[in-house]
């Protein structure tokens, strides 16, 4: 970590591991997974009935591949433990919990000692690091802050990276628009939905963004084509952090300013890609299910647990020297996932799919209704000042145009609606894109 | 003569026209002359104003979506077969015309108004005066 009479912006010896042979990570990746297995084993009894079931022991892991022999933690675990069933470390060395926000029944609770808000701490710095963020960098933190991990994680890497942290936290977009304006803001932590939120109201405002140059979106699934909006409406360059609360918050993975996938700090958090139905592994550059393991997680490690993201690992080298391997941009979480008449849709498809409709900004929202026992899938779309027309028939070959659009990718007959302006909620934290009204 | 017209999107369920209307009243802007194109789903309010400019900024502010556009406001005789003649002309002449309606307020015991929407605002103009087909100033119309 840098210290305060370093030059300006420069140095970062935490970065180090992104660089690390692969070999030599490879080394350090089993060293901590037999002692992070090790850990778990003596002090969580789930853990351990589900080895000795198995007739494993941490002596069964002597390389990375034995890795394949454990078995996986899925978030049912979490909650079927709640709170505190799958915790390694005593309250005594617990200094920090967060929570989930549980949209149904018992949130998943997480804890940290102090040494893994140091780890949590160092992967944001080498995240801030990775998206061209240094010292001098003004960040604003519109994350919430509170039992989610978003605002707490990104703003002690903020810190830790010696940039200027504004702890706004989540909400309140007036005000948002103000202090980007007149703090001179470069980097804003939100969203992506949000930010699309924020550049719409700026826009109408006439507030001034031109001095923010990094947006660090996540805590949701964004499209590649809604970043080229993005990045082409503001001018930003739009950064893709990934992470869950279960393995540590955001800081898990980050693309780096070439931003074509996210570089999986390896060194900390080992991720295998498996097939959700077999669960086998797969081989590199197969898409699936991603599943990680903190290798250096005290208070609550988390062994092959099943993100439920779907993705690729890339193994190829990446231009910008870091060794890390990437996953790609997760489109699709599999929680996301609905199915309507038998097909299984995700809501980034439709995102594609109407933003392949010149001029249609993506404020949508996709509901779900069941008449006379068949599913009906019906998306209200926005009208955008490009699209609205005076005329009648146009405006009917829009919406037909976004039915076509959508059948193409989804294979699906659904209705478009065409919406006021402005009359679809927005969200200030993750948005919330399907209404189900099916009563199954 | 051209004439401001402004349209705006309007979703088709209840309450959907009363906001906007509401707002321009709200600003002393009084409607001179308005039609609703609809369909199941959603509508289109098309309307003439005074001050189109200030009646645009107003629905703006409120989050609408207001688009301008061109339209022609041509005088027809208020008697059987009246409007038949002039689009008798309208037709020898070539002329699509988009969609059309009654300028209420300007109507006279002998003369009537009729604002036309034209594919082409511009050649119409041309090609009506050659026509003598009447085509009112928006001095006569909104008297300025």
């Amino acid at each position: 970590m840098s210290v305060w009479n370093d030059p300006p912006g420069g140095f970062h010896p935490v970065s180090t591991p992104d660089y690390l042979p692969r070999r030599q990570l490879a080394a350090i990746q089993l060293q901590r997974l037999q002692s992070v297995v090790a850990r778990a084993y003596d002090r969580v009894p789930l853990f351990k009935s589900r080895l000795v079931e198995r007739k494993l022991s941490p002596a069964s892991i002597r390389s990375l591949a034995d890795i394949a022999k454990l078995p996986f933690t899925v978030k049912s675990d979490l909650r079927d433990t709640y709170p505190f069933g799958l915790f390694a470390s005593p309250m005594e060395e617990i200094v920090r919990l967060h929570a989930s926000s549980g949209t149904t029944g018992k949130p998943i609770v997480v804890a940290y000692t102090q040494a893994d808000l140091d780890v949590w701490t160092e992967v944001m710095v080498r995240s801030f690091a990775a998206c061209g963020l240094h010292r001098g960098d003004v960040i604003q933190n519109a994350y919430g802050y509170g039992l989610f991990t978003g605002g707490l994680g990104a703003h002690y890497g903020a810190e830790a990276l010696g940039a200027t942290v504004i702890p706004i936290s989540g909400g309140n977009t007036e005000r948002q628009l103000m202090v980007i304006q007149d703090f001179g803001v470069t980097a804003l932590c939100c969203t992506p939905s949000y930010f699309l939120h924020l550049l719409e109201s700026a826009k109408e405002t006439g507030i001034d963004l031109s001095r923010l140059r990094v947006g660090v979106f996540g805590a949701e699934p964004w499209s590649d084509s809604m970043r080229e909006r993005i990045q082409l409406d503001s001018g930003i360059k739009a950064h893709d952090i990934y992470g869950l609360s279960e393995i540590i918050g955001p800081g898990v993975g980050v693309e780096c300013s070439h931003q074509h996938g996210l570089h999986i700090f390896e060194d900390h958090f080992y991720p295998e890609i498996i097939d959700p139905e077999t669960g086998e592994v797969l081989p590199d550059g197969a898409e699936g299910e991603l599943v990680l393991t903190t290798l250096s997680k005290q208070a609550m490690p988390m062994i092959r647990y099943r993100t439920r993201d779907v993705t690729s690992i890339m193994v190829e080298p990446c231009e910008c020297g870091r060794t890390l391997h990437r996953i790609r941009r997760i489109g699709r979480r599999s929680d996301d996932m609905f199915i309507i008449r038998g097909v299984n849709v995700f809501p980034s498809q439709v995102e594609t799919a109407l933003l392949r409709v010149e001029g249609t900004l993506p404020h949508y929202q996709i509901v779900l209704t069941r008449d006379k026992g068949l599913d009906q899938m019906e998306v209200k779309v926005e009208v955008t000042p490009e699209v609205f027309s005076d005329e009648i028939r146009k405006l009917e070959a829009l919406q037909q145009h976004l039915e076509a659009s959508i059948e193409n990718i989804l294979g699906l007959r659904v209705k478009v609606t065409l919406v006021q302006p402005r009359s679809l909620a927005r969200s200030e934290g993750k948005a919330k894109r399907v209404t189900d009204l099916r009563n199954v | 003569m051209k004439l401001k017209q402004l349209s705006l999107f309007l979703e088709n369920r209840p309450g959907q026209l009363r906001a906007p209307l509401a707002s321009l009243g709200g600003a002393g802007i009084d409607l001179l002359t308005m039609t609703l194109a609809d369909t199941a789903q959603f509508g289109i309010l098309r309307f003439i104003v005074a001050d189109p400019e200030r009646a645009k900024k107003v629905l703006e502010a409120e989050g609408m979506i207001v688009s301008v556009t061109d339209v022609v406001p041509i005088q027809v005789d208020n008697r059987p077969g009246g409007l038949a003649a002039v689009l008798a002309a309208i037709e020898a002449a070539g002329l699509g015309v988009e969609y059309m309606y009654d300028f209420a307020a300007r109507a006279t015991l002998d003369k009537a108004v009729i604002v036309f929407r034209f594919e082409d605002p511009d050649r119409a103009l041309e090609v009506l005066k050659t026509a003598g087909v009447r085509v009112l100033t928006s001095e006569e119309l909104l008297g300025k």
